[in-house]
């Protein structure tokens, strides 16, 4: 629709190429074991502009970045600074050169105030530090930027937005230059999201050079002055913000071949009740939300999504349902019985399936084969001799044969799991757990960190139990996903169930501020 | 770069090279770490090591006095290396050796009428009770998650033997002239006594260490609780999710290993010493923790290094003859042995391989 003005676009963005670039890699390769991260990178970065890394998991996008960063050093390829070539070996070096990351798990610590974690990150922190004159910069700096936070916050107190807020401070407190933000809008709400790319308008008018990277075509296309598509370690394609499309930069990121997305085909009437929850509470544990009173009904054929900012009782939703957290109140029914003092592997047993927020650290034993995880998922059935040996044959069938009818591309039954990647690591999950023919399928955050690819194979699949009659609640925060394959859609806050939608009035902005307990200007 | 440190290189990156490699690094340092001490102590260190596996290797005597030393080792290593398949340090071998010999010595001076077939195997199941319910009780504690096995255990060696050492001065003292004057109960009847082989002092208990090991290799490996336990160990999270039960896992196999090292009590006294005396043991239970670690759990790892500290065993007891060497200078060895092993093996790895490979391949 703009191919008319693309030469002038182009035009008057050729200053800015002549300028100097404030950082200028090249070449950088950075190799693993059996994987070249980074195969001859080119990069630049120019001040006043946001530079969006686009591309699947494991295109090597947030290694590149690891390298500018002085996290991974480089096995080959130089960096320059400002037009000289620089060293950088360590995260302190980064800095020195005003080089500033803000990671996917936020670095800060959350028994300490706000001013208290930003002094921990200054420069040169002197003998005593006065913690008046930080909370002074900080407020200079967050009027200025719209970075509005109070100085003696304790970061457990803050909202997830306002801790990315204090993330940002933190580098431009530190004199940061260049600022990375690697999947900075994993866990921000719409309207944060929305905050956040105001924040970059204005910092790259004041002349700071920003990364971003991330795997959400519409951020990118939102906020990017220049795209530079990666895929397999190398660089596929870079494009100007005004002029790419959509079209173009998936034509990028998969050179033509686009998954195919999920249809909604929704059953027209739930049938039988699978799972019900009636007033539920919980007790909270540790730094977690009890639930409260929580009502849930999930039929047969049914996906009931639950959308919500994470740490607001999806956790403890998801850990009452499959039996590992006691119900303090309330009671909770499995295909009609009252499974409310159930064990954990009794409620397994009646064909309740899971995936986990984090499916290497509470799915699989890292180390275990794909083969031994897999029998993890069914013990008793694949034990013989009462338990003296294992048919690891049986269990070889099983999970190629899951593997082949969900038509996932087979991995290596004898690596340990813990050498996949993410996707793979999922696939493998997904494969055992819904090679049981579940009943019940308790998904948590099932596609979080999947590149495309793997997301659309994992919707693709809960689509298909639904409908062949099992029941799915889905726990995420890419509503967008829970907006496709939701038959209802729940939003959770602080451990209570604060709306209910259906898929035909389902509105965005309102499901946002229901997560975040604001109200909407607009309403 | 020449070519025999890379030869050297590539062996180094094999996994059981690495294992053996690392085991032989540790007996080296520490046998020459004593060997200054022994100098230090204006003793000759060579004669002392030329003695001791002279004895130990090369008179049948020396070495069937190796294999009853090695009896409880096995036994309490095996305490150790059960729950620590699961991520529980178990440090209370020792305590549970003591309550093990604590409850067979009460069945062995209670049911003096029995039988010999019957007698022993009561008095096993009553060492391996006696041990087990005193793990149980760490297991327990942990599995609620009020307290961490390895304080619980650690703590509960220090009221075993008080326990051992109430009832030997009092309730179960001897009267018999002649012992009384020493702090230890009457003496077993004969029924009660673990059967010996070949004219020497190996035991019955030999048997039950190797079929003990044996058990715990072929569980592990083979069945179902072992892939069980293995989940456990590796990721109690998701173990927990996929339906096992973690709390009684804990509690049974803190009773079973409790039961192991209950065995190593009960075979000691009632093989023998035959009457439970107070402080018994000469630490074996610490000494089971040690080969554990140093096998890294691994059955046939086991095996080998509960003979190796066997040797040195009986060789502190050979030193003291020979050479005046005190029997408490054992410990020293063993401290440094125990020292030497806590160095993280991919520090001490790496920095030999670094020295080995490493220099041409820094730019």
């Amino acid at each position: 629709m703009c191919s008319g003005g693309d030469s002038n676009i182009l035009a008057q963005r050729i200053p800015a190429e002549a300028a100097t670039p404030i950082a200028r890699l090249r070449g950088i390769t950075k190799r693993f074991p059996n994987v070249v991260a980074n195969d001859a990178v080119d990069l630049d970065l120019f001040p006043g502009e946001v530079h969006a890394l686009l591309g699947e998991n494991g295109a090597g996008k947030s290694t590149l970045m690891k390298v500018l960063y002085g996290f991974y050093s480089s096995d080959d390829g130089s960096v320059c600074i400002d037009g000289e070539e620089v060293r950088i070996s360590s995260p302190l070096d980064a800095r020195k050169l005003g080089i500033g990351m803000v990671f996917q798990v936020f670095t800060l610590i959350p028994a300490m105030t706000v001013a208290e974690n930003i002094a921990l990150y200054a420069p040169e922190l002197p003998w005593t530090f006065d913690a008046r004159s930080i909370g002074k910069a900080i407020g200079e700096l967050g009027e200025r930027y719209g970075l509005r936070v109070d100085p003696c916050a304790a970061i457990r107190d803050l909202p997830i937005g306002d801790q990315q807020k204090v993330e940002v401070l933190k580098l431009l407190v530190g004199q940061a230059r260049i600022l990375i933000f690697d999947e900075a809008t994993r866990a921000l709400a719409p309207h944060e999201i929305a905050g956040l790319f105001e924040i970059f308008d204005m910092l790259k008018n004041d002349g700071y050079a920003i990364v971003f990277i991330t795997h959400k075509m519409r951020e990118v296309l939102a906020c990017a002055d220049r795209i530079t598509v990666m895929k397999r370690g190398r660089v596929a394609g870079t494009m100007d913000g005004t002029n790419a499309t959509e079209e173009a930069l998936v034509e990028l990121m998969f050179g033509g071949s686009v998954p195919e997305q999920v249809s909604t085909s929704r059953v027209d009437v739930p049938g039988e009740t699978i799972l019900e929850l009636q007033g539920v509470s919980t007790h909270a544990q540790g730094m977690g939300v009890g639930l409260s009173d929580v009502n849930l009904l999930i039929g047969a054929g049914e996906i009931v999504g639950v959308a919500g900012v994470s740490g607001n009782g999806q956790r403890e939703l998801a850990d009452v349902i499959l039996g590992l957290a006691p119900c303090s109140r309330g009671t909770r029914r499995i295909l009609g019985a009252d499974a409310t003092g159930w064990s954990a592997g009794r409620i397994r047993a009646t064909g309740v399936s899971f995936v986990p927020e984090d499916p290497l650290g509470m799915g699989v034993v890292p180390w275990m084969t794909l083969t031994q995880n897999a029998a993890l998922g069914d013990i008793e059935k694949y034990s013989r001799h009462a338990g003296l040996s294992i048919d690891w044959d049986h269990v070889q069938t099983d999970i190629t044969a899951s593997f082949a009818q969900l038509s996932f591309e087979p991995l290596e039954p004898w690596m340990p799991v813990r050498t996949f990647s993410g996707g793979q690591l999922q696939r493998a999950v997904l494969s055992r757990e819904l090679g049981r023919n579940p009943r019940l399928f308790v998904a948590s955050y099932p596609t979080r960190g999947l590149d495309v690819r793997s997301a659309i194979a994992a919707r693709r699949v809960l689509a298909e139990l639904r409908d062949r009659g099992g029941g799915v609640l889905l726990i995420s925060e890419d509503l967008d996903e829970l907006c496709r394959l939701s038959d209802r859609l729940l939003v959770l806050r602080e451990g209570r169930i604060v709306g209910e939608f259906l898929p035909n009035e389902i509105d965005l902005l309102k499901v946002g501020h229901l997560m975040t307990d604001s109200r909407g200007t607009d309403e | 770069m020449s070519r025999p440190w890379e030869a050297l290189a590539r062996i180094l990156k094999k996994g059981w090279s690495i294992a053996v490699a690392r085991y032989a690094m540790i007996l080296v340092i520490a046998f020459v770490a004593y060997a200054v001490v022994l100098l230090l102590a204006g003793k000759d260190p060579i004669q002392a090591y030329a003695d001791t596996f002279s004895f130990a290797l090369g008179t049948s005597y020396g070495f069937s006095e190796v294999l009853v030393r090695m009896i409880p080792l096995l036994l309490t290593a095996v305490a150790v290396a059960l729950p620590s398949r699961l991520g529980l340090i178990n440090v209370g071998g020792e305590g549970q050796l003591y309550m093990g010999a604590w409850l067979a010595t009460w069945g062995a001076i209670t049911f003096t009428g029995l039988p010999q077939l019957v007698f022993i195997p009561v008095l096993i199941i009553l060492g391996f009770v006696g041990g087990g319910c005193w793990g149980a009780i760490a297991g327990f504690l942990r599995a609620r998650g009020w307290v961490n096995e390895t304080i619980t255990t650690l703590l509960m060696n220090y009221v075993a033997p008080l326990l051992v050492g109430y009832s030997v001065y009092g309730m179960w003292r001897s009267r018999e002239i002649g012992s009384a004057a020493f702090p230890q109960t009457v003496a077993f009847p004969d029924a009660a006594r673990l059967p010996r082989f070949f004219g020497t002092r190996v035991h019955l208990g030999l048997i039950l260490g190797i079929v003990a090991l044996l058990a715990f290799w072929f569980v592990m490996t083979r069945t179902k609780w072992g892939l069980k336990m293995r989940a456990i160990g590796g990721n109690p999270e998701a173990a927990r999710r996929l339906g096992v039960r973690l709390g009684l896992y804990i509690v049974v196999v803190m009773f079973v290993a409790g039961g192991i090292a209950g065995l190593a009590g009960m075979a000691e006294v009632t093989a023998l010493h035959g009457r439970l005396r107070a402080g018994f043991s000469p630490g074996y239970g610490f000494m089971g923790f040690l080969i554990s670690w140093l096998a890294g759990g691994s059955p046939l790892g086991i095996l080998v290094m509960a003979f190796v500290l066997a040797i040195v065993f009986s060789g502190g007891t050979l030193l003291q003859i020979t050479q005046g060497v005190p029997f408490s200078a054992i410990n020293v060895l063993m401290a440094i042995i125990l020292f030497v092993v806590l160095v993280n093996p991919r520090f001490s790895l790496g920095a030999l391989k670094r020295v080995l490979v490493g220099r041409g391949r820094q730019r």
